[in-house]
């Protein structure tokens, strides 16, 4: 059977490869940070499973470390050029989208055929895992497809990659750790604490102000930190899992769903969201450094709105 | 007097930490071990938690499998063919053809193309100036306050089309943080059953959002006449 362990095991050596191509990238100042950090990675998904948790949790403080004091650089992978990208754009047209689908309609057809179809009960692939196998097939699958059509370097799948990896640097770990973090804050018993007095708060256990408080809290509590992926463990925890889903038995995929895209209301209204708002505002010589903002309240409270009323009538 | 309530100091650290905009990945990792803390962990048994955690979401980690795809296509113009994709777009009025970039934004978006256009990209070489283009050609010059409202919508537009598209593909990191964080709780879903969710919101979002570029071209003609 096809456990999440081989799929694990394969974006290991993905994260592996940079680390290996990043140490030797000498024009990158910090490269042994970027190697150290990638290295981790490949680490932690090739041999996580074995490590055991307190050697797991060195390699957590090890990254937060790496990142945290600014031991990472940025390498430059040798690419091509803006005119060599334009004319191959002229020459393959939306060939490069079709080959871009390529990924996304492996993921979807295989998840499907293998919920859907009596494919799923010959237990070739760990149950629930499915779309996470095809996804990595299906980029198998398009990297095939590109390899045998234009013919790039043996390499240049790879060091185009970590070209992009080191362009987001840490934060390709922060959903992760954030993740961990709604762990801890489960376990510390947060989510209970919160829950209990919520609980007592609202009036006559109303599951209509729960779910207000937990959509308005997803988007305070996001444009107070600039990112939906913090709020979502601490609502999570808070309101999210303890009042929605275990007392009125909300639905946990709508509640999740719907919850986090009420976050991302909250990312449209706040000058914290640096990236989105604050810095095409600049970019686009606005005078109004808030004009972006101020554009999208106008979508966000409506949108915020229709979420918290789609989780009402849709998990309930 | 509450001593359960010191738990939620963790809460604390990380809106006090991203608000002071320290490291972020510093400021969790400082939360979790604090939070194990006040709750009575030893330090041994706190790492442990937080490696167990770390280990448990990785998960979260496979969505970057696709870097190497993308990166190979921009190699080869992806992203020029989208500017050119957008460079076509033809519309009479400055809201429409933000409504035309909206649709392409939430469906390429949707297709885990999420990092085809954006505010550098595409936004402020090609989106921006089209839309002051159109608007200018249909009043005749446009003030400045018209202006200014033309590139803040052509911003806001890049921001709730990748927004409201991206979660409805399955791999995205939303999308797998959600289905981790209520694994912790027991809930094991499949990121399938989650993207759905993303669906209804997303045409909401675009009927919300077109609504208001219609309603930005009538505020134009309106200060012309």
């Amino acid at each position: 059977m096809i456990t999440l362990q081989w799929v694990y095991s394969l974006v290991g050596l993905m994260f592996a490869s940079f680390a290996i191509l990043g140490a030797l990238d000498r024009s990158n100042r910090k490269r042994f940070g970027n190697a150290a950090f990638w290295g981790l990675m490949a680490l932690s998904l090739l041999a996580g499973s074995w490590l055991g948790d307190l050697a797991n949790g060195f390699l957590v403080l090890a990254l937060a470390g790496l990142a945290g004091f600014g031991l990472m650089g940025r390498g430059t992978p040798v690419t091509t050029s803006e005119g060599e990208r334009l004319t191959w754009s002229h020459q393959l047209g939306n060939r490069l989208f079709l080959s871009a689908l390529v990924i996304p309609a492996t993921a979807l057809a295989g998840t499907l055929a293998f919920r859907y179809t009596a494919l799923g009960g010959l237990g070739w692939i760990e149950p629930n895992r499915e779309t996470f196998v095809f996804l990595c097939l299906g980029s198998l699958l398009a990297l095939l497809v590109l390899y045998a059509w234009l013919r790039p370097p043996p390499t240049a799948s790879l060091q185009e990659g970590r070209r992009l990896i080191d362009a987001i640097g840490w934060a390709v770990v922060l959903p992760q750790m954030l993740a961990a973090l709604g762990v801890v804050f489960a376990a510390a018993g947060v989510g209970d604490v919160i829950g209990g007095a919520a609980g007592a708060v609202i009036p006559g256990g109303s599951i209509f102000l729960s779910v207000l408080v937990f959509g308005i809290g997803m988007a305070l509590f996001t444009m107070i930190m600039g990112n939906a992926f913090a709020a979502f463990p601490v609502m999570a925890a808070a309101i999210g899992v303890p009042l929605l889903i275990q007392t009125y038995h909300g639905d946990p995929a709508v509640v999740g769903a719907i919850g986090m895209l009420a976050g991302f209301c909250g990312t449209l209204m706040t000058p914290m969201a640096a990236n989105f708002n604050m810095v095409p505002a600049a970019l686009l010589e606005l005078k109004d450094r808030n004009g972006v903002i101020k554009a999208q309240i106008g979508t966000a409270v409506p949108l915020l709105a229709v979420n918290i009323g789609l989780i009402y009538f849709l998990a309930f | 007097m509450f001593p359960q309530y010191f738990v939620l100091a963790g809460i604390l650290i990380v809106v006090a930490g991203f608000a002071l905009r320290l490291n972020p990945m510093l400021v969790v990792t400082v939360a979790a071990l604090a939070t194990g803390a006040i709750a009575g962990k030893g330090a041994i048994e706190l790492i442990s938690l937080l490696g167990k955690a770390f280990n448990d979401n990785r998960a979260i980690a496979i969505v970057w499998i696709v870097l190497p795809v993308i990166g190979l296509l921009e190699r080869h113009g992806l992203k020029e063919r989208a500017a050119a994709t957008i460079r076509r777009m033809t519309a009479a009025t400055a809201g429409r053809l933000l409504v035309l970039y909206l649709l392409f934004r939430q469906v390429t978006a949707a297709l885990g193309l999420n990092s085809i256009a954006g505010h550098p990209q595409t936004v402020r070489p090609l989106v921006a100036p089209m839309a002051l283009a159109a608007a200018e050609q249909q009043h005749g010059g446009i003030e400045d306050e018209s202006a200014e409202e033309v590139k803040a919508y052509a911003a806001a537009t890049d921001n709730v089309g990748n927004f409201f598209g991206e979660d409805i593909f399955i791999a995205i990191g939303s999308i797998v943080l959600i289905q981790s964080t209520l694994a912790t709780y027991g809930y094991d879903l499949a990121p399938l059953d989650l993207a759905i969710w993303a669906i209804p919101t997303a045409f909401a979002a675009f009927l919300i959002h077109s609504l208001r570029l219609l309603r930005l071209d009538r505020r134009l003609r309106r200060r012309r006449k």
